[in-house]
């Protein structure tokens, strides 16, 4: 599904190294999970995924279902069906919520070369998705993320990816911010979307999570690479005893 | 003080083909005016009040020649809303163009029949508030039109109006010059809406005074066509009563030179004045706000929402002023202008003001200018939406409050539309 290969980053207005020899390898329908200390670059590599400004790849390459990403616009990476799920969801004052998510549906569908969904068909099927996620029909209506709690705004990038349906989910820390109930219900909203065809990539700092999403791998990334890879009981590893001793293993 | 050499000349040079004619009430009123425009002669760009925007333009003898504008398939605005329409040809009233002008619950009577008729309510309005809007600032090109403008209607309304009046003013000489002035009354309870749309000349000026009379309710749309060359100066001085509601909304979308003035008392208590604006100006475009609202009457409350989007080098400019007098008190004041920059040579002089005599108040203002945001265009991009399409969400989001100041929905939709229209034909 997503394959990245040595993957080096600098920002592109200054000669900071951010991401040094990422490689990284996720089949259809695996989940991964990457943990790693504030600051390695977590964060960086979903965004350089994804499209944003500001950062120069150097060397390396990412491809989405054997197409080359690091070419294309954010808009068509979306099409193609990578989705991120912000570490920060951005506020749009002025944006009403629905607005933006037909606009965002309707868009990758034309992409594709699909017929638009129809008001009364988008509107059930955000409706029902809504519903799922505890957010009520006041929240769809306000402007994109305004005034949304912390946990609002996470269940919002989850209703997000349950209506664009991407193929690639990037999941930047999507538990912070959220009380229990609202992880087992954003747990919930991703595990109804997994299925043999859909990867997720899941960055956290906590374990707690992966109780909820289990993953199949789990990456330790510190400094701008992936220092270590293995099963679950990486990330149970981690909560007892800290990064300590993987980075130093690392060293 | 004796004038300036030069403005005394500016004045005889731009007077030379004008007259100030008529008899009784309207050319006493002209009179008077050709008096007070004499002792102030015509503004330069030194005054203190034209700092930001040169008046070279709209004081020149004869006007700069304006090309003629073809909207090509673009309905007309408001053209889909019911209303009484009023023509107007390059500053000259057209009947054969217009609905035969009578409205229940309204009287309409055309400036130029007014001569020698006496209108009673008239006689207290015409001039009488643009004079009272020449202190603390002269505004001399209100005089002017006051003096020698022979077109325009005079409307009172003594009760809800049955439907809007839409005033729509046509160019079609590239050299017309067009003098207009209206005065609109309305009585204690009224209810009346006044569209007003299009160029009307390749200059104009133009005066409105609006009496809003207590309990009254007042609305003004207008949209000021699409053309590129054409050069405006408006004056709105409105009065509005106790309990009343005064509510102006434009849109600017092109024009090379527009100065849009307004002038506003809230001198009962509990009334409302909103003025709000939204022009996008491409190039050769500059776009002047200039607002003073003078709060007298207890508890009232005003909104000035002025929103500017400029690109390749337009300039938008925000005069901006509250002053809540003595004895104001538990006022509600509130301004905001903001400009959004779609490139770097673009610009947007702002000086907002308050001047604040009681002490029981609540008055805010700010003023921004920026870009687009990246992030929030990131992240619509990032969920599949195109690059052109996103810029043109988030400019409309910049307009959405001004927008959101037109109480009808189907003229806020018509608005909305025409914004959207000028985002996709200036996609950058
Ligand atoms: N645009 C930028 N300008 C300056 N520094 C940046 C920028 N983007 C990232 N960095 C720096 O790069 C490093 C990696 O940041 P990143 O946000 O990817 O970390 P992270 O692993 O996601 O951390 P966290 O766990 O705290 O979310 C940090 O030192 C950060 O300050
Ligand atoms: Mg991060």
């Amino acid at each position: 599904m997503l394959e990245i290969k040595n993957l080096h980053v600098k920002l592109e207005e200054e000669d900071k190294v951010i991401l040094n020899g990422v490689d990284l390898k996720i089949g259809p329908g695996e989940v991964h999970a990457i943990m790693g200390p504030n600051g390695s670059g977590k964060s960086t590599l979903s965004y350089v995924l994804a499209g944003r400004e500001g950062y120069e790849v150097t060397e390396g390459s990412a491809t989405l279902q054997g197409e080359e990403l690091l070419e294309m616009e954010p808009e068509a990476r979306a099409a193609a069906g990578l989705f991120l799920a912000f570490q920060y969801p951005v506020e749009i004052p002025g944006v009403g919520n629905m607005t933006f998510l037909r606009t965002a549906v309707n868009a990758q569908r034309k992409a594709r070369g699909e017929d638009e969904l129809s008001a009364g068909d988008f509107l059930k099927t955000v409706r029902a998705k809504a519903k799922d996620l505890k957010i009520d029909a006041e929240m769809l209506k306000r402007p994109v993320n305004v005034g949304f709690s912390g946990g609002e705004k996470k269940r919002n990038e989850i209703l997000q990816m349950a209506m664009l349906e991407p193929r690639m989910c990037i999941l930047d820390e999507t538990d912070s911010g959220l009380d229990v109930d609202a992880m087992k219900l954003v747990s919930e909203g991703v595990n109804a979307l997994r299925d043999a065809g859909r990867s997720f990539l899941v960055i956290t700092h906590y374990q707690r999570l992966l109780d909820h999403i289990k993953p199949d791998v789990v990456h330790i990334m510190a400094a701008g690479r992936i220092i270590k890879s293995g099963g679950p009981e990486l990330a149970l590893e981690v909560e007892h005893n800290g990064y300590a001793a993987l980075l130093a293993e690392a060293e | 003080m004796a004038l300036a050499q030069t403005k005394t000349d500016a004045l005889t040079a731009r007077t030379a083909a004008l007259t100030a004619g008529g008899s009784g009430w309207l050319g006493a009123a002209r009179r008077d005016a050709v008096a007070r425009l004499a002792a102030m002669g015509l503004p330069t760009k030194r005054d203190e009040y034209w700092r930001y925007t040169d008046p070279a333009s709209l004081t020149s003898a004869t006007p700069t020649p304006a090309a003629l504008f073809d909207a090509g398939d673009e309905a007309p605005a408001f053209d889909g809303i019911d209303a009484l329409k009023l023509v107007f040809v390059d500053g000259v009233f057209d009947p054969a163009q217009s609905d035969d002008p009578t409205l229940a619950g309204v009287e309409i009577t055309s400036l130029s029949q007014a001569d020698g008729v006496d209108i009673h309510w008239a006689r207290d309005i015409y001039g009488v508030l643009e004079t009272r809007g020449q202190t603390p600032v002269q505004r001399p090109l209100a005089t002017l039109n006051t003096a020698y403008a022979s077109e325009g209607f005079l409307i009172r309304a003594t009760a809800k109006a049955a439907r809007p009046i839409s005033l729509i003013y046509h160019h079609t000489s590239v050299t017309s010059d067009a003098l207009i002035h209206h005065c609109i009354k309305l009585e204690k309870d009224a209810e009346l809406t006044i569209l007003e749309n299009g160029p009307a000349a390749a200059r104009v000026t133009k005066v409105m005074e609006v009496e809003v009379a207590d309990g009254a309710r007042f609305h003004h749309i207008r949209a000021q066509g699409r053309d590129h060359e054409r050069r405006a100066v408006t004056h709105v001085f409105a009065r509005v009563g106790a309990g009343a509601l005064f509510k102006s909304f434009t849109l600017t979308a092109n024009g090379c030179l527009t100065r849009n003035e307004q002038i506003i008392e809230l001198v009962g208590d509990d009334g409302v004045a909103h003025v709000a604006g939204a022009a996008v100006g491409d190039g050769t475009f500059h776009h002047d706000d200039t607002v003073f609202m003078t709060h007298e009457g207890q508890r009232c409350e005003s909104r000035q929402v002025f929103k500017k989007v400029l690109m390749n080098g337009a300039v938008g400019v925000f005069q901006g002023k509250i002053l809540v007098k003595q004895g104001a008190q538990k006022t509600d004041g509130y301004q905001i202008s903001q400009s959004l920059l779609l490139d770097g040579d673009s610009q947007f002089l702002a000086k907002p003001e308050l001047e604040i005599y009681a002490d029981d108040v609540k008055c805010s203002h700010g003023s921004t200018s920026g870009a687009i945001d990246d992030t929030a265009l990131f992240y619509l991009q990032s969920r599949g939406v195109p690059k052109r399409m996103a810029q043109s969400l988030l400019v409309l989001a910049f307009l959405a409050e001004a927008i959101g100041e037109i109480e009808d929905e189907a003229i806020a939709e018509d608005i909305r539309s025409r914004l959207e229209g000028w985002l996709q034909r200036h996609e950058h």
